[in-house]
C-alpha cells in the first residue's frame, strides 16, 4: 500500500487515467464488503487521496494549457511583427533600419533617459515627462469643464438643447485647426499646445457624462423620492455614482485623444517633448529614433488606457449599472 | 377581520380618485372614480390583470403620482408626494449597487432620524432591519454578490427600516421561484403580525392574495380600471400555507378571485 502511495505523489510520472481508476476501484470493493474494517478504511483513504492528486495534477495542466493561449497569441503577433518589418529592411536600397539596429540605438538611447545637453538635446525621458505634463495640464483643465459641464447638460434639457448644436459643430474639427487661435491668444507655443489638448479632449467627457445622466434609471430616482433624499444626498449617493461609468468612458475616450494629438502638437509648436523629439530626429535622419518614437508613444497611450481601466475597475465595484 | 376593518377609523382613504395620462395620442384614462378605505393595521392586497392600473393606484398612494381627481389621504393628510410614513418595496429590488446591503438600509433609515439620533443609533437600527429579515451575514455584501430572494429581502429591510405606518409592496415577489417566493412570504407574514404595519400589496398570484391578505380589492381590466369587487379573507391567523391547501373556505375565497379574474374579467376583455 505504502509503495503504491508513494507513486501516487509524483503524478506526473503515470498517466493520470490509470492513477484515478484503481484506488476508485478498490473503493468500491470497500464500500462493497462494509467498510469498517482497518483494511478498507486505508484503501478508502488511499483512493480519496490519489483523486484529489490526479485531480490537483489536471487542474494545474489545464492552468499552463489557459496560459499558453493566453501568451501564445500576442507573442506570435510580435514576432510576426518584426518578421514583416526584416523583410522591409532586406532591400538593397532600403532606409528603413533592421530591427536589431533600432534595438541597439534603443538600448544607448535609454541607458541616460535624463541628461541635458542643452535645450534642444535632452534624454528621453524628459521629452515623454513634458508630453505627459502637458497632457496632463490640458486634460485636467478638460476633465475640470467638461465633467461639471456634461452633467448640467444632462440634467438640464435647455442646456442640452442650446449647447448640443455648438458642440456638433465643434467636435468634429481636426485638433490642429485650433493651434493658430492658441498661438494667437496666448502668444506663446506651449500654451497653446495645451489649449489644443483642452479643446480636443473635453467633448467626450461632455458627451459621455451628458449621456450617463440622462440614462440613469428611473428606479433609482423613485428610490430617492421614496426615501425623501436631500439634494445633496441625491448628488452623492445615486447620480455621482450612477454616472461614474459613463464619466470615466469619457475620461478614457479623452485621455486617448489628448495623446494622440500631442504628437502632432508638439511637432508644429517646437521646445520639447516627444512630438518635438521626432521632428527632430527627423531632420538628423535618425530613422532608429523615429521607430523608437512610435513605439514609446504607443507603449504610453497604452499604459494611460490601463490606467483608466484600472481605476473604473476599482471604483465600480464590478457591479451591472 | 371585516367587523376591524369597519369599525376602525379608516387610516388611507382613497376618494373618487382618477387617473389620467397624457399620452401622444391623447389622453389615456388609467384609473377611474376608486374608493378604497384601509384600516389600521389592515393587510389589503390589489389584484387585477396586467395593465389594470393597480400599480398606478399604489404609485399613487405612495405619492409617486399625483391624481387627475379625487384625493388620497394617509393618516387624515393629502398624500401630497412620498414620505417617509409611507415605505415602499420595489418589484425589482432598486437597490443602489455602489452600496452595501447595510449602506442601502442606512441610507433611508438616516433620512428619517438623522435629526434624532447618533450614527450609532442610526447603524444598530439598520442592522436590526436586516436582522428581521434574516440577513445578519450579507450585511458588507454587495447587491450583485447576493441572490435575488436577498436582494427582495433587502428591499424590504430598507421600507420597513423608515418604521413606516404604511408599507406599500409593488408584486415584491413576482420575479422570484416558487420556493423563495414562499418563504419571504411566510416571513413578511411573521413581520407584519409582528409590526402590525398596515399594508398595501400588488399581486398578480390569487394564492399570495388570500394568502396574506385582510381584504383582497378585485380591479376590473382597463382602460379606465376602477374597483370591481372586493372579497374579505376571513381565514384565522396565523396562516399557515400547508394546511390552507386543505381548508375547503381557502378554496372557496380563493375560487371567488378566479372567478372575478378569469370569469367576468376576461370575458369583458375578449
Amino acid at each position: 500500500m505504502s509503495a503504491n502511495v508513494h507513486a501516487m505523489s509524483f503524478p506526473r510520472t503515470r498517466e493520470p487515467s490509470a492513477v484515478s481508476v484503481k484506488p476508485l476501484d478498490s473503493r468500491a470493493r470497500g464500500n462493497d464488503s462494509l467498510a469498517d474494517t482497518p483494511e478498507a478504511r486505508a484503501h478508502r483513504v488511499v483512493a480519496e487521496k490519489s483523486n484529489a492528486i490526479a485531480e490537483a495534477a489536471r487542474l494545474r495542466r489545464e492552468r499552463i494549457r489557459a496560459f499558453v493561449l493566453y501568451v501564445f497569441p500576442p507573442l506570435a503577433g510580435i514576432a510576426l511583427l518584426i518578421l514583416i518589418w526584416s523583410i522591409l529592411t532586406l532591400a538593397p536600397d532600403s532606409r528603413l533600419p533592421s530591427p536589431l539596429k533600432t534595438w541597439d540605438a534603443a538600448v544607448t538611447l535609454f541607458a541616460k533617459p535624463f541628461y541635458r545637453a542643452g535645450p534642444n538635446d535632452q534624454g528621453i525621458g524628459w521629452n515623454i515627462l513634458s508630453s505627459l505634463e502637458r497632457v496632463g495640464i490640458g486634460f485636467g483643465l478638460a476633465a475640470l469643464i467638461g465633467v461639471p459641464l456634461g452633467f448640467a447638460v444632462g440634467r438640464f434639457t435647455f442646456l442640452d438643447r442650446m449647447l448640443s448644436p455648438i458642440i456638433s459643430l465643434l467636435r468634429p474639427v481636426s485638433p490642429l485647426a485650433w493651434l493658430p487661435i492658441g498661438l494667437l491668444v496666448f502668444k506663446a507655443a506651449n500654451p497653446a499646445a495645451i489649449w489644443v489638448i483642452f479643446i480636443s479632449s473635453i467633448w467626450p467627457m461632455i458627451i459621455n457624462t451628458a449621456v450617463g445622466v440622462q440614462r440613469i434609471p428611473q428606479d433609482y430616482l423613485n428610490v430617492a423620492r421614496v426615501l425623501n433624499l436631500s439634494e445633496w444626498k441625491v448628488f452623492t449617493r445615486i447620480l455621482f455614482p450612477a454616472v461614474l461609468p459613463f464619466v470615466l468612458t469619457g475620461v478614457r475616450l479623452s485621455i486617448g485623444v489628448a495623446w494622440l494629438v500631442i504628437v502632432a502638437a508638439e511637432m508644429l509648436t517646437g521646445g520639447i517633448g516627444i512630438g518635438f523629439w521626432v521632428w527632430d530626429e527627423w531632420n538628423n535622419l535618425n530613422v532608429q529614433h523615429i521607430i523608437i518614437a512610435i513605439f514609446v508613444v504607443g507603449i504610453v497611450g497604452l499604459l494611460l488606457e490601463q490606467l483608466i481601466l484600472w481605476v473604473a475597475k476599482r471604483v465600480t465595484h464590478g457591479a451591472n449599472i | 377581520m371585516a367587523q376591524i376593518s369597519e369599525a376602525a377609523k379608516p387610516f388611507v382613504k382613497v376618494e373618487s380618485v382618477a387617473m389620467t395620462f397624457e399620452t401622444r395620442r391623447g389622453n389615456y384614462v388609467a384609473l377611474e372614480a376608486i374608493d378604497l378605505s384601509i384600516a389600521k393595521g389592515e393587510f389589503v392586497a390589489l389584484i387585477g390583470h396586467s395593465g389594470c392600473g393597480k400599480s398606478t393606484l399604489l404609485n399613487l398612494v405612495a405619492g409617486l403620482l399625483t391624481p387627475s381627481a379625487g384625493v388620497l389621504l394617509c393618516a387624515d393628510r393629502e398624500i401630497a408626494g412620498p414620505g417617509p410614513e409611507r415605505g415602499v418595496v420595489f418589484q425589482n429590488h432598486s437597490l443602489l449597487p455602489w452600496l452595501t446591503c447595510l449602506e442601502n438600509v442606512y441610507l433611508a433609515v438616516e433620512r428619517v432620524f438623522a435629526a434624532t439620533e447618533s450614527k450609532g443609533q442610526l447603524k444598530t437600527r439598520s442592522l436590526a432591519a436586516l436582522e428581521l429579515v434574516g440577513l445578519t451575514a450579507a450585511v458588507a455584501k454587495y447587491p450583485h454578490e447576493i441572490s435575488g430572494g436577498m436582494k427582495q429581502r433587502v428591499g424590504i429591510a430598507r421600507a420597513l427600516a423608515m418604521e413606516p405606518k404604511v408599507l406599500l409592496l409593488d408584486e415584491p415577489f413576482g420575479a422570484l421561484d416558487a420556493l423563495t417566493r414562499a418563504r419571504l412570504q411566510n416571513e413578511l407574514m411573521q413581520i407584519v403580525a409582528h409590526t402590525g404595519t398596515t399594508t398595501l400589496m400588488v399581486t398578480h398570484d390569487v394564492d399570495e392574495a388570500v394568502l396574506l391578505a385582510d381584504r383582497i380589492v378585485m380591479m376590473t381590466n382597463g382602460p379606465a380600471a376602477t374597483i370591481g369587487d372586493i372579497v374579505t379573507v376571513d381565514l384565522a391567523r396565523p396562516r399557515e400555507r400547508v394546511a390552507l391547501a386543505e381548508d375547503p373556505h381557502y378554496h372557496r375565497l380563493r375560487g371567488k378571485v378566479m372567478d372575478f379574474l378569469y370569469r367576468r374579467q376576461l370575458q369583458q376583455a375578449a
